[in-house]
């Protein structure tokens, strides 16, 4: 498989699907320190299995990466939980395509966009603000906002981090 | 191949560091290497990158709401951010008051009212006030409202309380003999063949007799428990609290719970009954959660993890060794 199209297939197709599978997650397992690292796993074995063949459809391909994850996470970790993973669930998850979260992101993006801007940390949004609408260049953002331009970096890079967790984990 | 001990956030951070040093002014071509190796090394710093990238990407979306931003020189950045979404969220405000007045307006809220919900059902009621009452499963609840008093009878089952308190009207709530003053609280009660269990979640409240006599007064992690006579009360951690209500989300959660145990909160949920059939299978412990109204999950648990048999009679699922 071309390795830019898994990239742009894995940013088009799976990436939405991240609020609903964190919520997958988090209803089914119990620790919920452990669903970051879980989501992670995921998108790794998802990622990894189209690079042999791209999926299709999408979503209940992804679920079901989920609930293997999980049960084979249970049987290692010795817990009974697998139950978690009622195929009653499963059944509806697979009912709902494209899903409301695909919806949601052609629909509304730049309200959820702005939402998520709006969230960020004060000064990493003054930093985006300046980086993204109004193409200031990070020396005179640094200039702007009366800070060194490492500061400004560091407040790019928390932006970055706070706007991907917002874009695609909220619900 | 999947490597579990990578930190899902460590690796997200570092995702986040190279997309921002990808857009700085110095990026060379030996960076770009750099990044391309470490993109090489795990799919998870591949999908984290992606991740970042098609966010940053896509914020560049924004500049769309630069001509609706009046042009200010000095004035900090701060002053003008959420144009749109401000308007947006103004708009549903007015149309939520106006839509509340009217169906407020339409169906004034009855005085008294009951409600009822069926084994295995669950339903939210919304109070004038903006409190909120969850009912469980097979739960018959009376409610009385008015300018004076705000007054709930639970009649039997389980719901959680999520009150908006009021000093001058504090909710009562009466079950049996006794009764439960809220002072500002969140809490849960389970009536149940004679038991009485309330569950204080956030602020407080007071326990009393029928006649005002005062019998305890419960702060969070509280769990009150009377059966006949005998009352109780035990402090248990806000997790365990978490876990022993998530039949809010239609999940049951056991932790080293008995099988019987186990069959007799599922029963509370389902029509269908399971029935233990001897000692030995009743003490063996399962931990995980279950979503309420899936007998199936427990049975397939049950045959494919413990190895026992399952086996249909009627509306009896029988499990056996």
């Amino acid at each position: 498989m071309n390795a830019a199209d898994v990239n742009a297939w894995f940013v088009r197709e799976v990436l939405p699907l991240e609020a609903g599978l964190i919520r997958f997650l988090s209803r089914r397992w119990r620790n919920q320190k452990d669903v970051e690292d879980l989501l992670q796993d995921v998108y790794m074995r998802v990622y990894e299995a189209a690079q042999k063949e791209m999926p299709h459809p999408v979503r209940p391909f992804v679920f079901t990466v989920a609930r293997n994850l999980l049960i084979n996470r249970s049987r290692r970790e010795h817990v009974v939980a697998i139950q978690s993973v009622a195929d009653v669930d499963l059944l509806n998850v697979f009912d709902e395509e494209p899903g409301p979260e695909r919806n949601v992101m052609a629909r509304e993006e730049l309200v959820r966009l702005q939402e998520a801007l709006d969230q960020l940390p004060p000064r990493a949004r003054e930093a985006v603000i300046l980086r993204k609408i109004e193409g200031l260049s990070r020396r005179e953002i640094a200039e702007r906002m009366g800070i060194a331009e490492q500061t400004v970096n560091r407040h790019l890079t928390d932006g970055m981090y706070a706007l991907a967790e917002l874009l695609w984990g909220k619900p | 191949m999947s490597d579990e001990t990578l930190n899902a956030r460590d690796v997200k951070t570092l995702a986040a560091d190279w997309r921002d040093r990808q857009d700085r002014e110095d990026w060379s071509a030996e960076d770009q290497s750099a990044l391309d190796a470490w993109l090489k090394q795990s799919s998870a710093h591949m999908v984290a990158y992606l991740r970042v990238d098609a966010a940053w990407s896509r914020a560049d979306r924004l500049t769309a709401l630069r001509g609706s931003t009046p042009r200010r020189d000095a004035a900090p950045a701060t002053r003008n951010r959420r144009p749109i979404f401000f308007r947006i969220a103004a708009a549903v405000v007015v149309l939520g008051i106006a839509g509340y007045a009217a169906t407020n307006f339409l169906t004034p809220h009855p005085k008294y009212q009951t409600y009822a919900t069926q084994v295995g059902g669950s339903e939210t009621i919304r109070l004038p006030d903006g409190s909120r009452i969850e009912l469980n499963t097979n739960t018959v609840l009376r409610t009385e409202l008015s300018g004076g008093h705000r007054f709930v009878a639970l009649e039997k089952g389980e719901a959680y309380f999520d009150i908006v308190h009021d000093a001058q009207r504090p909710l009562i709530v009466q079950v049996g003999k006794q009764r439960i003053v809220d002072l500002g609280t969140q809490f849960s009660v389970h009536r149940d063949e004679g038991r009485l269990e309330i569950k204080l979640v956030e602020g407080r409240a007071q326990f009393e007799s029928e006649n005002g006599a005062k019998l305890a007064l419960l702060t969070p992690g509280d769990v009150l428990v009377k059966r006949g006579a005998a009352l109780t009360v035990t402090r248990k951690t806000e997790r365990v609290l978490s876990d022993e209500l998530s039949w809010r989300r239609g999940m049951l959660t056991f932790l080293h719970t008995p099988l019987s145990e186990v069959a007799r909160e599922l029963n509370r949920y389902n029509r269908e009954k399971i029935v233990i059939a001897d000692a030995s299978v009743a003490r063996l412990t399962m931990n995980g959660a279950i979503p309420a109204t899936s007998i199936s999950a427990f049975t397939n648990t049950a045959r494919d993890v413990f190895g026992l048999k399952v086996e249909t009679r009627g509306t009896n699922i029988v499990i056996s060794r």
